[in-house]
């Protein structure tokens, strides 16, 4: 009877994400370049926000480096690109494979050493501004310079994933389908379920035979392979990646405020975050242009962190969910689910 | 009868406190041990170093023959001994149901059969009407059920209970004894670190008495409770029955 119930919610929200994305790919084949442009972003950083949010939503883990993560993605795919005409496919599997290694050896590392939690966090910063610096100093990747890729002569190609703002825009919106239900069913998963073990109590979870160690070096790993795909295909979208822009923390902090915004360790939440965020950020970098105001954009995104964590500490996405659940389940003769109280 | 676990001259010295002082026992299979003694007799520690979390000092532990002292919580766990917490520990963000169903994933990848499991374990404390609650709506007696059925999914040979009936009133523990004694009867073996002395007295068919570390009793509960030196830890010297 219970198991029926489940069924149901589950078969309700795979059909409102379909739903959801078929609109999305509605917009895509009416909206201006404008619109197209900016949602491609929006997509790719809920892509990437997404394997952020496996890390630290699911696994518990927190980085404020994934920009490490974006720029090996980008490198990868640019420099076989760029410099030896290889396919962006092979870039891309190529990045995921590197990141995920690079990403496994800094968990080892650090959880080997008992680097845990906020220190663990302020490992990847140092990891990813160590890299940044790194590139800008390397000649063969375009060191300051960067890498430009050949203006796109306007013909879509598959094979070789070129093609038109709107070609990208599918690309991205396919990321980011595969990001959501991904991480569906990922959290429903054998992984998911002790991941999220690990994230609540790590103690109590290896004394229920959870052999966390191994779990959190795969978590990250497998964040930091998703995360460079999604780097590859942003340096493929922006036409050229410079070390200071790709592997900044400007992107760090990009790739985090989708889930953290929308809600963390919901399949949902990192897309209706960076909805919300990052055209917001333009917007308001746009509006401080013309006010002669730069740095408002930040001042912006400040603000709506603030907002966020100080009224939906759980996120948008997790407080639209319960207001449509208020509404909807004492209907239904169901107690309402309140709200989490810290003991 | 065979010992499914044996303790053996187990000591853990913390700076400047021998805890757990050369205690020996072993647990018969198929049945309930109890480990007591007065507040700090070193019942916690003890127990800490047969579940892996601690590591001692000196001497052995003994898990059908092979040791297992050296090994972590998550490895004692796999082969086959599980424990509950003194202070309950849910998974605050995951249902009954899910906090049951980790266990099961120490010996399968089978979210399925996990969840089949858990059920089972649910079913096994009680608990089988609650399984979509979230373990912030459970009682403490739940949430204490809850913490059996997590250990109880992981299949373990050996259950470890830290002070399960502790906050109880009488009526939530005889609930427990009803839930120990059904286990027991399944070929579970349990070892109880307990305070409450008639709980221990209705169930122990073995009672280990701890004082400051060392062990001063072993054996029967009726026997235990005559022990004159069993008398004088809890009741102070110069008492008598």
């Amino acid at each position: 009877m219970q198991r029926t119930s489940d069924q149901a919610s589950d078969t309700k929200r795979w059909g409102a994400g379909a739903l959801v994305f078929a609109a999305l790919a509605v917009v895509g084949g009416m909206s201006n370049a404008y619109v197209i442009s900016l949602l491609t972003i929006v997509l790719l950083f809920t892509f990437m926000g997404q394997s952020w949010n496996l890390m630290l939503g699911i696994g518990g883990q927190l980085s404020i480096g994934h920009a490490l993560f974006v720029g090996i993605g980008a490198y990868a795919v640019a420099i076989l690109n760029i410099k030896y005409g290889i396919t962006p496919w092979i870039g891309l599997l190529l990045g995921a494979v590197i990141a995920g290694f690079v990403g496994a050896v800094l968990a080892w590392l650090s959880f080997r050493f008992e680097v845990r939690g906020i220190y663990f966090a302020l490992l990847t910063i140092a990891a990813a501004e160590f890299a940044r610096i790194m590139f800008g100093g390397w000649d063969y990747a375009g060191g300051m310079q960067g890498l430009f890729y050949q203006a796109p002569s306007g013909a879509m190609d598959l094979g070789m994933l070129r093609g038109d703002a709107r070609f990208y825009y599918f690309v991205a919106l396919a990321l980011a389908a595969i990001g959501v239900a991904g991480t569906e069913l990922i959290s429903r998963s054998y992984w998911g379920y002790v991941w999220r073990a690990m994230r609540d109590d790590d103690e109590a979870a290896r004394a229920l035979g959870v052999r966390t160690f191994r779990h959190k070096v795969l978590v990250v790993s497998i964040s930091a392979a998703t995360a460079a795909v999604g780097g590859g295909v942003l340096g493929l979208v922006q036409g050229a990646i410079f070390p200071d822009s790709i592997m900044g923390m400007a992107i760090s902090v990009d790739v985090l405020i989708g889930p953290v915004v929308g809600g963390l360790g919901t399949a949902f939440g990192p897309l209706v975050g960076s909805m919300a965020a990052i055209p917001l950020h333009h917007a308001m970098g746009a509006l401080g242009d013309a006010l002669g105001l730069p740095g408002l954009n930040s001042v912006a995104y400040g603000a709506v962190l603030i907002l966020v964590v100080w009224f939906l500490p759980d996120g948008i996405w997790p407080s639209m969910v319960r207001l449509y659940g208020a509404v909807q389940l004492p209907a239904r003769g169901r107690i309402p689910q309140l709200r989490k109280v810290e003991e | 009868m065979t010992a499914l676990l044996e303790v053996k001259n187990l000591t853990k010295a913390f700076v400047g406190l021998v805890a757990v002082n050369d205690v020996s026992f072993s647990l018969q299979a198929g049945r309930i041990t109890a480990l007591i003694g007065p507040n700090g007799a070193g019942k916690t520690t003890c127990f800490n170093l047969v579940a892996g979390a601690l590591r001692p000092t000196a001497g052995q532990v003994l898990f059908e023959g092979r040791s297992l002292e050296r090994e972590p919580p998550e490895a004692v766990c796999r082969m086959g001994i599980a424990r509950t917490f003194q202070i309950v520990r849910p998974m605050k963000d995951m249902s009954v149901l899910e906090n049951a169903m980790v266990g099961a994933f120490s010996w399968t990848t089978n979210v399925r059969e996990a969840r089949d499991k858990a059920h089972e374990s649910l079913e096994n404390v009680g608990l089988a009407g609650k399984a979509n609650a979230r373990t912030d709506q459970l009682t403490l007696p739940d949430r204490k059920m809850l913490e059996m059925a997590k250990a109880l999914s992981t299949r373990p040979k050996l259950l470890l209970l830290d002070e399960v009936m502790a906050g109880l009133r009488p009526t939530e523990a005889a609930r427990v004894v009803g839930v120990l004694h059904r286990l027991v009867e399944g070929g579970l073996t349990i070892l109880l670190v307990e305070h409450v002395m008639r709980i221990v007295m209705e169930v122990a068919s073995t009672v280990v008495v701890l004082h400051h570390g060392a062990k001063i009793a072993e054996g029967k509960p009726s026997e235990v409770v005559a022990d004159p030196a069993v008398l004088e830890s809890y009741l102070g010297a110069g008492f008598h029955a």
